[in-house]
């Protein structure tokens, strides 16, 4: 048990509906969420498949823990091939959607096809039906999950839809769920627009069964434990939140700024996670209102913040006046430090744009980054930005462009292409920092030189959620590595990989890893399932599904050419801080790492790498 | 001779007067450790997870020999994560 063993089958082409048992043979090797969802894809479509034809398909996918005592285990996934990427995507999420899910008795839904006018999903335990969606398209995600709640009389209903971005085609749309919680990255968003399937609401009343009641709810009390004593999951995060790490980073010469030109941002401190708890002139209230949690979170890292009353951005318009989810830090770093925007109510009202219609903060502020950069060059003028004065540090260009592109307007439909594509299109394709079409997080890889690797390799484009080394070359966590030295890193990058791939598959949070090791989150996944979860068995795991998300790209079209960076991260030395002087040494990692992966020189896994995995 | 003193979430309190966004220039004596610093400010020594000085590591069994120079900036959080 844990799983709830039914698979919902929808066919948008044809209208239905329809049960099906879960493959508990690949739930035994794939876990769920992440891992499970991904091996139903690759086995059902073509990986060469355009991510935006009817044939490729969109699963939206809980993990055992999905929906159960143990902390964090809210989570919930959405796999397709993604739109920004051309490769696997994967978006994780967590709020309070996925857990509504499990209650109305389901593991995943599997959407294929297209269909032939906008439609919802809508979900009451059993009985799922599609819906006539022509009232909520065309309108915002804030407005849909009102909209809906509303016409079904059901505060407690649960929403993940998209916005108008994801409608328009914005390459980086998310799915989002709960008002401010996303499945952000690599376009997922922009595949479901693409189905004209515009929600999925869900009210969900049976509860979700684990194997051994008893020793589970032991195993999640003892996790419960280890993260109210660990001072970063216990005190660090309820407290500023991720937004802590703007200044650490910062001051570690690893913030990329200005499109990567810099590695050090002069603003940081104004938009930190410190900055956000200062008290503002204007009503004496600073950003940061409270924190939040999503579905059975004991940590509670989440941002819910207010916007100056007097800030240009919200004058008169009330509905931006009122608490809301963010800033947290990727989405201030990529609207801030690499746009060189320094005011913090400019972010928060660009990311609430974000949440409002759906689109990822990460790839948009890389993207105006990107064309910040190439106005500098004067290759942009006011003649293509619609009269937009793209000057690093514009804040108004940048609320204004979060504003059109949210409605696929003006130039915010150029800002919807996303660094590959307006950079491609204006003759500079070395200035989109991205691997794979998907723009980098927060840390340059000059100064973490871990995450050089963690990017070039990543199966879903650039992502610092697939190996956080962060966490031990600048954290120290579990122990402190070296950021500046590439030592060692292809084993270090390959361990994150692994343990991550786990995590993401059995519906609890990747930040539970601050204070979890293993051997915290095995007992947990063992008393809630059927059979004997080790840790060695959830390694094997996170392992299977790296390769299986390996060798989808590969069938798609990709080699190990794509395993690289932008060359300015490999020709241009950091100019300050710890790492100047120095690029990220790549092509020292990358050989090791394909050796310790089992795969050729080329980057292909090696037949007795998938006869080992039982690929 | 003058260093800078950066002090960062809930360390933030030690500051002294004067700080203005989370540091503050001080004088200290020729030779101090960075354990020295550590001490004169009163922080609890067992939430001084992260030091940096201008940025570069100092691990916690070098903090007693280290020896700040003129101009560098010491910067300290207690146990943080994101992501």
């Amino acid at each position: 048990m844990s799983w709830a063993k039914r698979i919902l089958r929808v066919n948008l082409s044809e209208g239905t509906c329809q049960e099906e048992p879960l493959n508990m043979d690949w739930a035994n090797q794939y876990l769920g969420q992440r891992g499970l969802a991904t091996k139903y894809l690759a086995s059902e479509i073509d990986p060469k498949v355009d991510p935006l034809s009817p044939d490729n398909k969109l699963i939206i996918a809980t993990g055992p823990l999905t929906g159960t005592a143990a902390s964090t285990g809210g989570r919930w996934s959405v796999i397709t091939k993604g739109a920004l990427t051309g490769a696997i995507a994967c978006s994780n999420s967590g709020g309070f959607f996925g857990a509504e899910l499990k209650f109305a008795g389901w593991d995943m839904v599997i959407f294929e096809g297209k269909a032939p006018n906008p439609v919802y999903l809508l979900i009451q335990d059993d009985v799922a039906k599609l819906v006539d969606a022509s009232d909520y398209w065309g309108r915002t995600v804030w407005e849909t999950e009102k909209g809906l709640k509303a016409e079904y009389q059901d505060p407690q209903m649960r929403v993940a839809s998209i916005g108008q971005s994801g409608e328009n085609g914005v390459k980086f749309a998310c799915v989002v769920n709960d008002l401010h919680r996303a499945a952000g990255r690599s376009g997922v968003g922009t595949v479901m627009g693409s189905k004209n399937l515009k929600a999925v609401a869900v009210r969900g009343t049976k509860g979700v069964k684990v194997d051994n009641p008893e020793a589970f709810l032991a195993a999640a009390a003892d996790g419960k434990a280890v993260l109210a004593e660990n001072a970063v999951t216990g005190e660090g995060l309820p407290a500023l939140g991720t937004q802590v790490l703007m200044n650490v980073i910062n001051e570690t010469g690893a913030l990329p700024t200005h499109n990567h030109k810099d590695v050090q941002f002069d603003g940081a401190s104004d938009i930190s996670g410190e900055a956000m708890t200062v008290p503002r002139r204007s009503d004496g209230k600073p950003n940061l209102t409270r924190n939040g949690a999503c579905f059975g979170c004991t940590i509670g890292c989440g941002r819910i913040s207010t916007i100056d009353p007097e800030h240009y951005t919200v004058k008169d318009r009330e509905q931006y006046q009122k608490a809301s989810g963010g800033l947290e830090y990727e989405a201030a770093w990529a609207l801030g430090a690499a746009t060189g925007v320094s005011d913090l109510d400019a972010l928060t009202f660009a990311n609430f744009i974000c949440n409002e219609q759906g689109f990822d903060p990460i790839s948009f502020g890389t993207t105006v980054g990107a064309a910040m950069e190439l106005f500098e060059m004067g290759v942009l003028t006011t003649k293509e930005t619609d009269g937009i004065d793209l000057t690093w540090g514009n804040a108004e260009a940048l609320t204004t462009l979060a504003e059109l592109t949210g409605r696929g307007e003006g130039f915010g439909a150029e800002i919807g292409l996303g660094s590959k594509l307006l950079t491609e299109k204006y003759g500079h394709p070395d200035l989109s920092m991205s691997v794979k079409g998907q723009e980098f997080p927060a840390y340059d890889s000059r100064g973490i030189q871990g995450m050089g690797l963690t990017y070039a390799t990543s199966n879903r484009g650039a992502c610092h959620l697939r190996s956080y080394t962060v966490a031990s070359e600048i954290l120290g966590i579990p122990e402190k590595t070296d950021p500046l030295s590439s030592d060692g890193k292809a084993g270090l990058v390959i361990a994150f990989q692994d343990a991550t791939g786990a995590v993401d598959s059995a519906g609890i949070c990747v930040f539970t890893t601050f204070a979890w090791s293993m051997d915290n989150i095995a007992p947990q996944i063992d008393a809630a399932c059927e059979g004997d979860w080790t840790v060695e068995r959830l390694l094997e795991v996170g392992e299977r599904i790296w390769n299986l998300e390996r060798k989808f790209n590969i069938d798609a079209g990709f080699t190990g050419k794509d395993d690289t960076l932008p060359k300015r991260l490999l020709k241009e030395a950091a100019k300050t801080g710890p790492a100047e002087g120095k690029v990220n040494e790549l092509g020292k990692m990358l050989p090791e790492y394909y050796s310790l992966r089992g795969w050729t020189d080329d980057g292909v896994p090696t037949n007795e790498t998938l006869d080992r995995l039982v690929l | 001779m003058l260093i800078t003193i950066k002090l960062f979430a809930s360390l933030d309190k030690y500051l002294p007067d004067g700080a203005v966004k989370n540091q503050v220039p001080m004088t200290v004596e020729e030779g101090v450790t960075v354990l020295d610093v550590i001490k004169s400010l009163k922080l609890p020594q067992e939430h001084c997870h992260l030091v940096l000085i201008d940025g570069v590591y100092v691990a916690p069994t070098e903090r007693e020999t280290r020896i700040m120079a003129e101009g560098e900036a010491l910067a300290i959080w207690p146990p943080v994560a994101g992501g």
